[in-house]
């Protein structure tokens, strides 16, 4: 067989979610109420992709984050917790001048990066399975997030000033958000991929016996992705404060965006079993899901519909991720 | 001045758990030489290459690296003192490409990252010294098969430029082709000055390759010659510490060719791996399957035990059609069909599950009433098989994952024998087992066929295959090549039509038509 063949079956999974995003995107678009009733504008168009795209790289980010655990085949159910934490610590701390403010992002994203590290310690040292630790350290991370906010509020002198900024638009109409996602797949996702820690994550997911017995250092890699894994939470918990202006520790929205991390993961073609998929397909995962979910806006649809018509999409294109399973002629492979 | 060997072990030890599994052992590696370490499983032989690759860190004792002392925290210690080895289980990391596993433990690197040209031409460079050309770099490893996974796993270890290589029978999953390559390969290393430590079961491997030979038993290591100065059964006699006889029960003289068929298959075909096969076992044979390996034999016993899907062809028990569609159909009291696996590990046993739950798996629907299991019959028709096939555990509520290979073993084939099975699949069963199991496992074989049951085998030891069978059936690229009974099964005989070589032996023989 020739390389692109190799190539291929190996992004199978990401070309898959790209392209169930770029079917459910299109359809978003060209049935959206505001793009219909101003006859296609361009205006109008760059308008519902801004608003689309500032929505999508929330769960974009905690789809990164959880691809980085579940790539060492783990799973981390504390990634809605830290988004919620950082969200309550970023609406009391990125305030006042430039100076301030860049401390204040800094401590945010410090913030993110210790409650990644606590779960890695914690699992690689205390050998304890990750969705137990997770649960249990997410519960932890709610509750700081509870103390610093038990009603929504937002500091006095909060600086909304990069928040409008991170929310709008470029030249050509490109979402800024957008580009900061790009910025950030090329700072941390592509250097990790292509790292020797990076092979380890995934190698240990795939193998740990296996890993062990090649005398890698799992204990680092394990480490490592925790860590990306608490500080890109982190990153999401901050723009969503840019995006809301506020901070609250909403529970429902913590479980909402964990659960959503993990279907979004799947819908990416990243295996739940560890040691295959990639980040990008997570983030066309985080996506094409958020475009399923606003489809029924729409077409008019009450928004009581919405979670039921999410899952069944959701388990129609993970059946057609699974499609190939029916064309397997040796039932082994099944177990695989 | 006397020259300081290359590697050396003084009086080391290791116990797990009470047990000693190396008590004062000692051993010399010197550079440019092929040094075999032989014994039985369980002999040691295993642990004193734990501990020389820094798998495990023995109790006492100590090892000198080219006369300094050394110790190994870890396996990646081990390997940048120069020592590298390919086990038994292999160490290659499924997801992952050809190529990375290759470079897995020190991948080049450019501006911080793995540099992946670079990488896939150290790749090629190393599958080329393995003789391994025709893999592919790019290709999954989960996606190749054994024999090329091993090659990849020696490519890996070549790759690392090691000074002291151990080969944990390392050829166990090789065709007869590789093999050659193999040894070429490790034949130029030696005269290029490395030290290889090679375990093996196979005999005429270790003579073929061997300059020094040390035996260990018991945890000890009892004798070291030079390599061709003992005959075989010395060897044996010293590794078994017993006699050494008839390792193979008598076969009876007349096969019982008036009875029904119990299984036959007609014009079986699957994809392209097997082409029209058609065969017969009766009530009391034991029919051998032959060839290289990777000519199809385990996707026949898979197509015949129901796990392969889109089969052609007929299967007729006691002369009626059926159509098996899965394992669970092919143990029912209709059929009452077994397969022992290739992989115990994964295909045979639950590893951390006890002895008799593992053992008890098959039959549950035996002891079950309404679904509820009857606790004293399972109990029973445990006690019946760990004395059966004399299982050597503790207990029966242990993990079976503690067991010895040969045990685990025992412990796959008593799991079947518990559904009373009247057609036995045996997948290469004695694939790493120590020479006293084998032993035990043929006469059973043989006791199994007397009370009535057909028994359809594949070896890739060609002694076994003329020890045991009554009948031999070669396979070569999914077809049957030849078909080989009584006094025509030889081992000539057996290369000549795995290889798909016409002799004159063969040229009076009816080929293929009626197996």
């Amino acid at each position: 067989m020739s390389d692109w063949r190799y190539r291929f079956s190996e992004h199978k999974g990401t070309l898959l979610a790209v392209a169930i995003f770029v079917l459910m995107f299109t359809i978003y678009l060209v049935y959206h109420p505001a793009i219909t009733s101003n006859g296609f504008t361009a205006k109008a168009v760059t308008n519902v992709v801004n608003t689309a795209a500032n929505k999508g790289v929330l769960l974009a980010l905690v789809a990164v984050a959880q691809t980085m655990v579940v790539i060492t085949s783990g799973i981390d159910l504390s990634v809605g917790m830290i988004f919620i934490l950082c969200n309550c610590l970023a609406s009391a701390i990125v305030v006042g001048s430039a100076w301030q403010t860049a401390l204040g992002i800094a401590g945010v994203l410090a913030t993110g990066l210790l409650c990644g590290a606590i779960n890695g310690l914690v699992v690689i040292f205390g050998r304890l399975q990750p969705i137990v630790t997770t649960i249990a350290t997410g519960a932890i991370y709610f509750g700081i997030a509870l103390a610093l906010r038990p009603n929504p509020d937002v500091a006095a002198d909060f600086n909304g000033d990069i928040g409008d900024a991170m929310m709008g638009k470029l030249p050509l109409g490109i979402p800024v958000s957008i580009v900061a996602l790009l910025v950030i797949v090329v700072v941390i996702w592509i250097p990790f991929r292509r790292s020797a820690i990076g092979r380890t994550a995934y190698a240990v997911g795939s193998s740990e016996v296996a890993a062990f017995m090649s005398g890698l250092r799992i204990r680092r890699a394990k480490f490592v992705a925790y860590t990306l894994s608490g500080l890109l939470s982190g990153m999401g918990g901050l723009y969503l404060t840019f995006t809301t202006a506020s901070g609250e520790a909403s529970l429902a929205n913590g479980n909402t965006y964990t659960l959503y991390s993990i279907a979004a993961v799947v819908l990416g073609g990243v295996s739940l079993f560890g040691g295959s998929g990639s980040a990008i397909g997570a983030i066309f995962g985080a996506l094409a899901f958020r475009a399923i979910g606003d489809l029924l806006f729409d077409f008019n649809i009450e928004p009581l519909w919405q979670s039921l018509f999410q899952g069944i999409v959701l388990l129609v294109s993970v059946c057609i991720g699974a499609a190939q399973l029916v064309r397997v002629r040796n039932r082994l492979d099944l177990f695989g | 001045m006397v020259a300081v060997p290359l590697f050396q072990m003084e009086g080391v030890s290791k116990s797990y758990g009470g047990v000693r599994a190396l008590e004062k052992a000692g051993l010399i590696v010197e550079a440019g030489r092929v040094h075999a370490v032989l014994g039985e499983n369980g002999a040691g032989k295993s642990t004193l290459i734990k501990v020389m690759a820094g798998v495990v860190e023995p109790d006492e004792g100590k090892m000198l690296f080219e006369g300094r002392t050394v110790t190994f925290a870890s396996p990646a210690a081990a390997n940048r003192a120069g020592i590298a080895c390919i086990f038994q289980e292999l160490s290659l990391i499924p997801h992952l490409s050809v190529a990375d596993n290759i470079s897995i433990a020190d991948p080049p690197m450019r501006l911080g990252m793995i540099d992946h040209k670079r990488q896939r031409a150290i790749a090629e460079e190393a599958l080329a010294r393995a003789g391994a050309e025709d893999i592919h770099p790019l290709a999954p490893v989960k996606d190749l098969p054994l024999s090329r996974r091993q090659m990849v796993e020696i490519a890996k270890a070549l790759a690392r430029r090691p000074r002291i290589l151990i080969l944990d029978e390392a050829t166990s999953a090789l065709t007869a082709a590789d093999v050659s390559k193999v040894f070429e390969v490790l034949k130029r290393l030696r005269s290029e000055g490395l030290a290889l430590l090679y375990i093996s079961h196979r005999m005429h491997e270790i003579a073929e390759l061997a300059d020094e030979c040390t035996v260990f038993r018991n945890g000890r290591n009892v004798a070291t010659y030079r390599a061709g100065t003992k005959t075989d059964a010395e060897v044996v006699e010293m590794m078994i510490g017993r006699e050494y006889s008839h390792v193979f029960p008598p076969k009876p003289t007349s096969v019982a060719d008036a009875k029904v068929p119990v299984i036959e298959v007609r014009n079986l075909a699957w994809t392209d791996r097997l082409k029209n096969i058609s065969l017969t076992a009766r009530p009391g044979e034991v029919v051998g399957l032959g060839g290289l390996d990777g000519q199809g034999q385990r996707e026949l016993l898979l197509a015949m035990f129901g796990v392969l899907k889109g089969v052609t062809g007929e299967v007729l028990i006691d002369g009626k059609r059926v159509n098996i569609t899965s394992p669970r159909m092919a143990k029912g009291p209709k059929i009452g069909m077994a397969l022992i696996p290739e992989d115990r590990k994964t295909e045979g046993l639950m590893l951390p599950m006890t002895v008799g739950e593992n053992l008890s798996f098959a039959a549950l629907d035996l002891f079950s009433r309404g679904g509820v299991i009857d606790r004293t019959a399972e109990r029973a028709a445990i006690d019946r098989m760990m004395q059966l096939l004399s299982v050597r555990a503790a207990s029966t509520a242990i993990p079976v994952g503690a067991l010895s290979g040969g045990n685990q073993q025992k412990v796959v084939i008593a799991k079947w024998l518990m559904v009373e099975p009247r057609i036995i699949l045996l997948n290469d069963p004695t694939r790493g087992i120590d020479v006293g199991t084998k032993q035990e496992m043929y006469q059973l074989l043989r006791r199994l066929a007397d009370s009535g049951a057909a028994i359809i085998f594949y070896s890739t030891d060609y002694d076994e295959l003329i020890g045991c069978c009554d009948r031999v059936v070669v396979l070569y690229d999914g077809a049957i090549k030849r078909v080989l009974v009584g006094a025509e099964i030889t081992e000539r005989a057996l290369v000549a039509s795995a290889l798909n070589i016409a002799t004159e032996e063969g040229a009076g023989l009816l080929p293929v038509a009626n197996a």
